[in-house]
């Protein structure tokens, strides 16, 4: 009789101390894509997202970054079984695992940016990255005094290619004779963390008279913006406002705003207005753009701003759309 | 010069394997102290994440499994006197064979789709390392450079064959249609509930075979010995009358074969579809699980199972205690090789010096 109270009581405690867990444990998690929580671009600009949340509501949250594809659902598991909500996954490359792991926890929120996975309790975040790599590509066709500028994508996939044409239809409508020089930094996702390959790639571009390159290959990226810096040339920085990194060098960066979405996804859910379905951000909701800052104010002419500012407002108003290269898998421009 | 003493049978297989582990750990542990963490809780961490649950267990095993085949596919072709740098692409496109059988069969129950995929992704990877084979054998291109080269080539290959041949045209990340669940490897936690979430698949036990088989192959067969023949001494061997030509090129194809089988594990059974890169570096890792498990297929078991549970005690560690970073883990698994791979004959002097005077002793009486 005592003995069976004894064990209802620290049955009792145990669930009451779980459920005291569970609840002080309802931060929000972030896993990192393959690139890492550094890379000066794409991951970094969700840590940063994370960062200015911790540091306007001095709420916690957990982060992890995996080494290899076997980890991904088991990273979802872990932080999904120990509390977490929501788990914010930046990166397409995450959409098989999600989809695997979010029916489990119908609980627990989940974000995933740049993929769409249709489930009640994911909030997928897509980007309009045509429209912010169409503003550039007017800056570096306003720039180039060779009339020959270069793209440089870590390699032929789909979601880069959607920045590469919107880059060259911005440039084009500025100068329609304008050459545009694609290469790609190597074969597949290693691509990514290769700048050294990146470099060679855009020291051959600039041998060929480039004189503006953008760089959309994450990590890879620093070597395209050293080899222009080095060269005395321009580049392009994306995702991340890059100008700090060689002033004077970077002409402006496409701004993808990650951190955005994930600062959103973070307040809402401690707002308890987490809404699931596919939001996407664009120029007009100030989700992509490109970074004018102290770095690059002496590389902008007044000129150069105003028909950014010109053609934004035609993008945002609807007067002007930027072809989807993902829409037909190819580029008008 | 006096001859060296050798080391006692038990000394040189498991003493000095096992002070290299503990050497590598306490360096390891310096590193975690360095960086304000408590290392014997890290290292309680990483012994819990690798074996102290089922699905935690499971992750180990499925590593172990990858790493049994690279080490084999290393050490096979070792015995051969040759280093096969190249599992990590004779792997990838294995991959390949894997799910054109498993996309053609596609629906059938797994113990037909499962031997195909075996077949298949055997057929593939030793394509891919009989060349660099032919080319040693008959053009003297050596089988280091040529591996390391077909590495690069498979990964550029690959790429290209996922991205615009096997890519379905509704989905918008690189990797091929999916494989019917019925028609995968069959994971174990349909068994045993014990491993549930966990990657580990019925390959598992085909390392286990492998591992039999390559012992088998290598110490109890007529081409065994050939190929041993050939490892040790190329002219003698040539002089006996075995076609080293020929050696060369079947224990490249079998090695290849082997390789493959890390196919079979990821792309049938954990992914069940082919994406970029699913080796993610299992190939690597088995030139170290190869050299520390002298190239017998009992230390490669060992090894690759302690390189398993470093990998997913390292997750674990990385998991729950955020301020040990991914790259520190690279770190703790890099001296781990260190120690054992690249200095692995470190400890062997004083070790000498130890057990010398018993064995003079006993050589005095003679």
């Amino acid at each position: 009789m005592t003995f069976s109270a004894f064990t209802k009581a620290i049955a009792g405690g145990v669930a009451l101390s779980a459920l005291l867990t569970g609840a002080a444990l309802a931060d929000p998690a972030l896993i990192y894509d393959g690139g890492g929580k550094f890379d000066k671009s794409f991951n970094e600009s969700a840590y940063t997202g994370a960062e200015k949340y911790k540091a306007e509501t001095g709420g916690g949250y957990s982060d992890l970054e995996i080494t290899g594809d076997a980890q991904r659902e088991q990273a979802i598991r872990q932080f999904a079984t120990k509390g977490f909500s929501p788990i914010l996954v930046p990166g397409f490359s995450w959409a098989t695992a999600l989809g695997t792991v979010a029916p489990e926890f119908p609980d627990t929120h989940f974000v995933i940016i740049d993929s769409v996975v249709d489930l009640p309790n994911v909030r997928s975040v897509v980007f309009k990255e045509q429209e912010g790599s169409y503003l550039v590509g007017i800056l570096a066709a306003m720039k180039s005094e060779t009339g020959k500028i270069g793209v440089v994508p870590a390699f032929n996939f789909e979601l880069l290619e959607k920045f590469a044409c919107g880059y060259k239809e911005g440039a084009k409508s500025v100068n329609p004779d304008i050459e545009v020089l694609e290469t790609y930094v190597g074969a597949g996702f290693e691509a990514f963390n290769d700048p050294a390959k990146a470099s060679e790639v855009t020291k051959s571009q600039l041998d060929q008279g480039v004189d503006v390159v953008f760089q959309v290959a994450g990590g890879a990226g620093a070597g395209v913006l050293q080899a222009a810096a080095d060269a005395g040339k321009f580049s392009i920085g994306v995702d991340s406002n890059q100008n700090y990194l060689h002033p004077g060098s970077v002409l402006t960066s496409m701004l993808k705003r990650v951190d955005v979405a994930t600062f959103n996804a973070f307040m809402d859910e401690k707002n308890g207005t987490f809404t699931p379905g596919v939001v996407t951000l664009g120029l007009a909701e100030a989700g992509v753009g490109a970074a004018f800052d102290e770095f690059n104010a002496d590389l902008i002419t007044p000129e150069m701003k105003a028909a950014v500012e010109a053609a934004s407002a035609k993008i945002a108003s609807g007067e002007v759309v930027v072809h989807d290269f993902t829409t037909d898998k190819a580029c008008p421009a | 010069m006096s001859a060296r003493v050798p080391l006692p049978r038990w000394v040189d297989v498991a003493l000095l394997p096992l002070l290299n582990v503990v050497l590598a750990f306490l360096i390891g542990g310096i590193v975690v102290v360095m960086v304000g963490q408590n290392p014997l809780e890290a290292v309680g961490i990483m012994l819990y994440g690798a074996f102290g649950y089922g699905s935690g267990f499971g992750y180990t095993l499925y590593y172990t499994t990858d790493f049994i085949f690279a080490g084999l596919a290393v050490s096979l072709a070792y015995h051969a006197g040759l280093f096969n740098i190249g599992p990590e692409g004779q792997a990838y496109v294995a991959g390949l064979g894997v799910i054109l059988v498993a996309l053609a069969l596609n629906g059938q129950p797994w113990f037909l789709t499962v031997p195909a995929m075996v077949l298949a992704g055997g057929l593939f990877g030793a394509a891919w390392a009989f060349i660099p084979g032919y080319l040693q054998a008959k053009r003297g291109s050596h089988i280091v450079i040529t591996t390391i080269l077909f590495n690069f080539i498979a990964v550029s290959m690959m790429g290209y064959i996922i991205s615009k041949i096997l890519k379905p045209a509704n989905v918008g990340s690189d990797e091929s249609a999916p494989i019917d669940a019925i028609s995968r490897v069959p994971q174990l936690r349909l068994f045993w509930e014990l491993f549930k979430n966990s990657p580990v698949n019925i390959s598992f036990f085909l390392a286990l075979i492998a591992l039999a088989a390559v012992y088998w192959l290598i110490w109890h067969t007529k081409f065994g010995f050939a190929m041993r023949a050939l490892g040790h001494n190329p002219t003698a061997a040539r002089y006996a009358g075995i076609s080293n030509a020929k050696v060369i090129m079947i224990t490249m194809a079998l090695a290849g074969a082997l390789a493959g089988m890390v196919a079979v594990n990821n792309v049938g059974g954990v992914q069940g579809r082919l994406i970029l890169n699913f080796v993610s570096g299992a190939g690597f890792v088995g030139v170290a699980v190869a050299f520390m498990g002298k190239g017998h297929p009992i230390g490669v078991a060992l090894s690759a199972l302690l390189f398993g549970a470093l990998y997913q005690g390292g997750q674990e560690l990385a998991f729950s205690m955020p301020g040990i970073t991914r790259e520190m883990i690279v770190t703790i698994q890099a001296l781990v090789i260190l120690f054992t791979g690249a200095m692995g004959d470190m400890l062997r002097p004083p070790l000498e010096r130890i057990f010398r005077p018993r064995v003079s002793a006993s050589a005095g009486d003679v």
